[in-house]
């Protein structure tokens, strides 16, 4: 038995049974990382010393009767969240040499439940991406088959999850960057509903849609990980004062008579076959479950993707002004003054996609288009929320693809925005009406590569996707393929 | 076209972005095509529609207006991109 390959269940069971340490499989992930990152770039900062130290901490927690649920259990973080004394870039060259001087929050509470931090992972830079492609470091490739992408923008959280480099890490999900990369490499990502979980201390894309959430290679390790970050902060007045419920104990209950829709705007030409059939049996295996299957429809997913692309690089435009070069970051050298100092410090440390989509913000925002423009991104953005808000009232839980195909290779789309962008097509739906959704692995292509089912569930009920998605685990064998790496 | 090239050297002012005359036609055709493919949501009767601003209800967040400890200077000062140990150094604003 390696300990790299097992679940974050598994390794706890492992070290509350005294069959291991924290220390031991903590070492055992680090080597893993060494061995294996050259092949997919997952990682651009590895924490070998810290995590190490932090470890031994755990192990003496766990000795004394201290641990709590996450204690000496590795985990590896999206380079989105702030980690106080350990360099954050958000994969862009104007946060490299950046020091996070504290914690995001949803990071904070699994360190302080003495979760160990192997290192921070790749993705989109700002994460603004669908393929891992627009990092300023080198592109995360697939473990499935290392031509291909990953999947974004948290493609570095699931290629490390699928290359057993880490147990558990943690994504953010602004139009589907947890879950189209854990469904482009196999594994279990869960966004949850916005403001279940505090986005202070992640660095800000669009912040109206931005929600962070866990990647794992099990349902119940991402029920493990919700519980652990889920919850009200102070600091970000946008997350919510709700209970939090026992996820875990959601597992397990049954799902005979849950009522399942299929969107119909889901299931188009556009469709990969293989997707298809993929995502089609697996609703059949609800049904056999006992579930009942029904139709539904969110008439405007159609428009969806042009919304959320006005939506998203508007709050962009705001949210990226503050990279100045003033006060952190990279600055240009030799300015004339003030202004030319900005200007080119921002050229110079934005990659192309970011660069788009400040501009093509802040034209949407720019005085005589607010109208045209914004503002009826937002108004067509209550016509797809309302669309959800009735077929929930038809189902208890909705299940579609995650992405139209299977992943693609490297390069093919870096040409074409436009196409980049309409892989994400049944992903953005659910963060402009903002509540959960979950990938997790419903089969192969005849390629080898893993094809994703989305569970959509709604706000504030994520004990019901993952009752839905570990029902589906037990049934199927789909999540325990690994690659070979 | 939808948008001229001197909106998209408007716009990069206004973005505080220097770019390049490559870049300008490049983003030239690319927010062409966007603009073109997000002109679909005009198919759509909005007037009567309330626009979404946050999925959920967000209302001002206040909090007790107490004292408490920040960043030291040194703490804050650390990621500056020019060393000083007094403040952020930028260039001369006033002539």
């Amino acid at each position: 038995m390696q300990l790299y390959n097992q679940t974050l269940t598994e390794l706890r069971r492992l070290l509350h049974a005294g069959e291991t340490s924290s220390e031991e499989m903590t070492r055992a992930f680090l080597d893993r990382i060494e061995a294996t990152d050259h092949k997919i770039n997952a990682f651009l900062t590895i924490c070998r010393e810290m995590a190490l130290e932090a470890a031994r901490a755990a192990d003496q927690r766990i000795a004394t009767g201290d641990a709590e649920p996450l204690t000496g259990l590795p985990i590896a973080v999206k380079d989105i969240f702030n980690t106080k004394g350990v360099r954050t870039t958000c994969a862009s060259r104007i946060l490299d040499n950046y020091i996070a001087p504290y914690d995001a929050t949803a990071f904070a509470r699994i360190k302080q439940q003495g979760g160990v931090l192997l290192g921070k992972l790749n993705m989109d830079e700002f994460a603004m991406g669908s393929s891992n492609e627009n990092t300023a470091y080198q592109p995360v490739r697939n473990p499935w088959n290392t031509e291909c992408v990953p999947g974004g923008s948290s493609g570095g959280s699931a290629a490390c999850i699928a290359g057993d480099q880490a147990p558990a890490a943690l994504g953010t999900d602004t139009g589907g960057s947890i879950r189209q990369p854990a469904a482009h490499c196999g594994v279990v990502g869960l966004k949850p509903t916005y403001g279940r979980v505090s986005r202070y201390g992640i660095i800000a894309y669009a912040s109206s849609l931005d929600q962070v959430g866990p990647l794992a290679g099990s349902v119940a390790d991402c029920a493990l990980l919700l519980q652990a970050i889920a919850g009200y902060d102070p600091a970000d007045s946008t997350s919510v004062d709700m209970p939090i419920p026992d996820y875990s104990a959601a597992l397990t209950e049954k799902i005979a008579g849950m009522k399942i829709g299929l969107p119909k705007e889901y299931f188009i030409d556009g469709l990969d076959p293989e997707v298809r059939q993929a995502v089609e049996q697996a609703a059949e295996v609800y049904r056999s479950l006992g579930a009942e299957l029904v139709e539904v429809s969110l008439p405007h997913t159609d428009y969806a993707t042009a919304c959320y692309y006005l939506v998203a690089t508007a709050e962009a435009s705001s949210n990226l002004a503050r990279y100045d070069g003033v006060r952190y970051g990279v600055r240009a050298a030799d300015s004339r003054d003030l202004i030319d100092m900005y200007t080119r410090s921002r050229a110079q440390g934005f990659g192309t996609e970011v660069k788009r989509r400040i501009m093509l913000g802040t034209y949407a925002l720019s005085a005589g288009y607010y109208d045209a423009y914004y503002l009826k991104a937002q108004k067509v953005r209550t016509l797809i929320r309302q669309d959800f808000s009735a077929a929930f009232e038809r189902a208890d839980v909705l299940l579609t693809p995650v992405a139209p195909t299977a992943a693609f290779r490297l390069g093919e789309k870096t040409d074409d925005p436009l196409q980049m962008y309409l892989s994400d097509i049944f992903t953005i739906p659910v963060n402009l009406a903002g509540t959960c959704g979950m990938s997790l692995p419903c089969g192969f292509t005849d390629s080898g590569l893993p094809i994703g089912l989305q569970l959509i569930g709604k706000p504030f009920d994520e004990p019901t996707i993952l009752r839905a998605g570990h029902a589906f685990e037990q049934a199927t064998e789909w999540h325990k393929r690994k690659p070979s790496l | 076209m939808k948008i001229s090239r001197a909106e998209v050297e408007r716009v990069s002012r206004l973005a505080r972005l220097a770019l390049g005359e490559q870049e300008i036609d490049d983003l030239r055709r690319d927010m062409d095509q966007i603009l073109g493919y997000v002109e679909q949501l005009n198919e759509l009767d909005t007037v009567d529609i309330v626009p979404t601003a946050h999925a959920v209800p967000v209302e001002n967040a206040l909090r007790a207006d107490l004292v408490r400890t920040g960043f030291s200077r040194d703490q804050a000062l650390a990621n500056a991109p020019v060393p000083d140990p007094t403040g952020f150094r930028v260039p001369r604003i006033i002539e």
